[in-house]
């Protein structure tokens, strides 16, 4: 059963279109994650979920209730703000029973969802302190301890992390994603941040210019982008991007060497190959220039030129790079993906060739 | 070496200081000692001169029955004026921070009263309260109502002043609220009202807290403001009918200018000077541990 489901919602300021026919469904006790570069419509979207915004057209749906014309309190939903938009005067236990205050739950209830909730997130002991003395770590604690103590099945996040160094927000990815599986909730995610949705979501849904780009699994959205544009986004580096042209045996990359990488014509296409699935042979390989390379500790990213195009090899280890340097790089055929230049469509009906070792 | 440099680093610190701190001493800090000083000397003329007294000064004051009069009418024009100008305010300004057509207007309309001259306005309310002829009588002339002499009557001139005197300080202070409103994280109201905060309960238990620092600002600024209003007094009633419309400052005034008693002058600035500072202390020490400052 699906828990929100989203038909045809469109969000327009004037003559501005921020969401545009946006359709979707987030399955219950699942964990759906809202990616996409800023400007893209993804707070928006959340936003139209919780009320907080209108809708300009289409139909928001809650546990199959219509909910598109109710008030935020009528929807059961609980929001983590980027802001954490904690109570600055009020401490650290009344921040998080605010709700319940409002909805005149008994002291001896709230006291004791208070006590469950401060020992859930870790903020046994700091619930006297105020808001405003929290670090940003805790801060983002007692925003999730005031959305989880409501019991609502759904809590919507808007960029949670964004205020959090690197550390933290590695720590709080794994938290946030332990305590939604614990607790069996539905959260809606937004992010910009395409690792922290791969690591994190049951189902992304990556937006662009205020449409829906591709949703799916991540290990979908990675293996098999829809179109340019995801290929772009998902991974880090992102998925190579090479223009084709055609040759005589076969499609060549444009101002490489000539040699053939896919059957048939090679006008109009792009060939994609992800940096970890290109590896350095002695010869036999594309021959390309070696660039520079960024060391990362277990991996190295080597940037190699082929004619006038650029691209990134993912290298295991330390690979010191003069520039300039001759290579010869390999990738096998099953790693290879095929777009339409035009329109960024995936296109499968393609044969990559296989390269000699 | 570096004595001689530290010397030099003072010397810079000094001559910055200077400016601010001549004006200082010559308008504010001498002022306030001389007249301390002068409220215990008699007055002096060119035949006697100026002689200490002690507290004959302070004695007299406690026997002069205008100077009580004079109290009681600042007493109860400050409990007129202050928390209803106060109030008005914080709603003008929770209004005008919502979403209303002609924001700007209604804004501007507010504040108009703070930035006419005094004189103007006192001008525009002498002909409000004209008997008869003027504003207030013609509008209650059509209930049926005989004319009265508003401001020539002791028992209505006082309240004739509260009157003014709020619609002139509330769009002040209203100016205040609204900056402190717009500082107000938008986040705040729609986190309370996912949880399903009403206006009023969000308003209670989280706006107004937050505005507590501005509050002690507009509360110190109106406790001020109610005692040392002097230009309205001059247009509208010169502190009558029978010092029924006189306050303290206006009554300085008229003891150093009018009858030339400066040492009297000067004992009733010394004690209206303890008044504003025994207040502006408390305000501070009461309201200051209760007040969150972000």
């Amino acid at each position: 059963m699906s828990t929100i489901e989203l038909a045809g919602v469109t969000k327009a300021w004037g003559g501005t279109v921020a969401v545009d026919d946006v359709s979707f469904t987030v399955e219950e006790g699942s964990f759906v994650v809202l990616l996409g570069p800023s400007g893209c419509g993804k707070s928006t979207t959340l936003r139209m979920i919780a009320g907080l915004e209108t809708v300009s057209a289409g139909r928001v749906l809650i546990a199959g209730r219509d909910v598109t014309d109710s008030p935020p309190s009528e929807r059961n939903i609980s929001m983590v703000f980027q802001s954490y938009a904690l109570f600055p005067h009020l401490d650290v236990a009344e921040n998080i029973v605010f709700g319940l205050r409002v909805r005149k739950t008994p002291a001896a209830e709230r006291a004791k969802r208070l006590a469950r909730v401060a020992e859930t997130v870790g903020l046994s002991e700091l619930l006297g302190r105020k808001a405003a003395q929290l670090s940003g770590g805790q801060r983002q604690r007692v925003a999730l301890a005031r959305a989880i103590i409501a019991e609502n099945p759904i809590c919507l996040m808007d960029e949670p992390l964004s205020n959090l160094d690197a550390k933290l927000r590695h720590d709080m990815r794994g938290e946030i994603r332990g305590l939604q599986q614990r607790l069996g909730m539905t959260v809606v995610y937004v992010t910009h941040d395409q690792s922290e949705a791969m690591s994190m979501a049951d189902k992304v849904i990556l937006l662009r210019d205020g449409r829906v780009v591709q949703a799916g699994a991540p290990d979908q959205l990675y293996e098999r982008p829809a179109n340019v544009f995801t290929a772009g986004f998902i991974g880090t580096p992102p998925m190579n991007l090479l223009d084709l042209a055609d040759g005589p045996e076969g499609a060549v990359i444009v101002g490489a060497d000539g040699r053939p990488v896919l059957d048939g014509a090679g006008e109009g296409l792009k060939l994609g190959i992800r940096p970890e699935h290109i590896e350095m042979s002695d010869a036999g390989g594309l021959a390309a220039e070696l660039v520079w390379s960024d060391y990362l500790g277990a991996d190295t990213i080597v940037t190699a030129r082929i004619g006038t195009q650029t691209l990134m090899v993912r290298v295991p280890g330390r690979h010191g790079t003069a520039r300039g340097t001759r290579a010869s790089l390999v990738w096998a055929p099953e790693a290879v993906h095929v777009f339409e230049a035009g329109s960024g469509r995936r296109v499968d009906d393609r044969q990559a060739i296989a390269m000699a070792a | 070496m570096s004595f001689a440099r530290s010397n030099q680093v003072h010397i810079y610190g000094w001559l910055l200081l200077m400016p601010a701190a001549i004006f200082l001493i010559a308008f504010t800090y001498y002022p306030t000692v001389a007249t301390l000083a002068h409220s215990f000397f008699s007055d002096g003329t060119a035949l006697r001169p100026s002689v200490f007294v002690g507290l004959e000064n302070y004695k007299l004051m406690l026997e002069d029955e205008v100077f009580w009069k004079v109290a009681r009418n600042n007493f109860w024009f400050a409990l007129g004026t202050i928390p209803v100008s106060v109030a008005l305010a914080l709603l003008m300004a929770v209004w005008v921070n919502g979403r209303l057509p002609a924001r700007g207007l209604v804004r501007m309309a507010y504040f108009t009263p703070t930035v006419l001259p005094m004189i103007a306005v006192a001008n525009i309310w002498l002909f409000f309260y004209t008997p008869d002829i003027g504003l207030v009588d013609q509008v209650l002339g059509m209930f049926g109502a005989p004319g009265h002499n508003w401001l020539g009557d002791p028992d209505t001139v006082l309240g004739c002043l509260i009157v003014m005197t709020v619609w002139k300080e509330s769009g002040f202070f209203m100016i205040f609220y609204l900056a402190a409103l717009q500082s107000l994280p938008p986040e705040l109201e729609e986190a309370a009202k996912l949880e399903g905060a009403g206006r009023w309960y969000f308003f209670r238990r989280v706006t107004f807290p937050l505005l507590m620092p501005t509050t002690l600002f507009v509360l110190i600024n109106a406790v001020i403001n109610s005692f040392k209003l002097v230009d309205h007094l001059f247009i509208l009633t010169k502190g009558g009918p029978d010092n029924a419309s006189n306050l303290l400052l206006y009554y300085i005034y008229e003891v150093a200018f009018s009858f030339f008693d400066e040492a009297y002058a000067a004992t009733l600035t010394v004690v209206l000077l303890a008044v504003l500072a025994v207040i502006a202390i408390g305000q501070f020490v009461i309201l200051d541990k209760r007040i969150h400052y972000r």
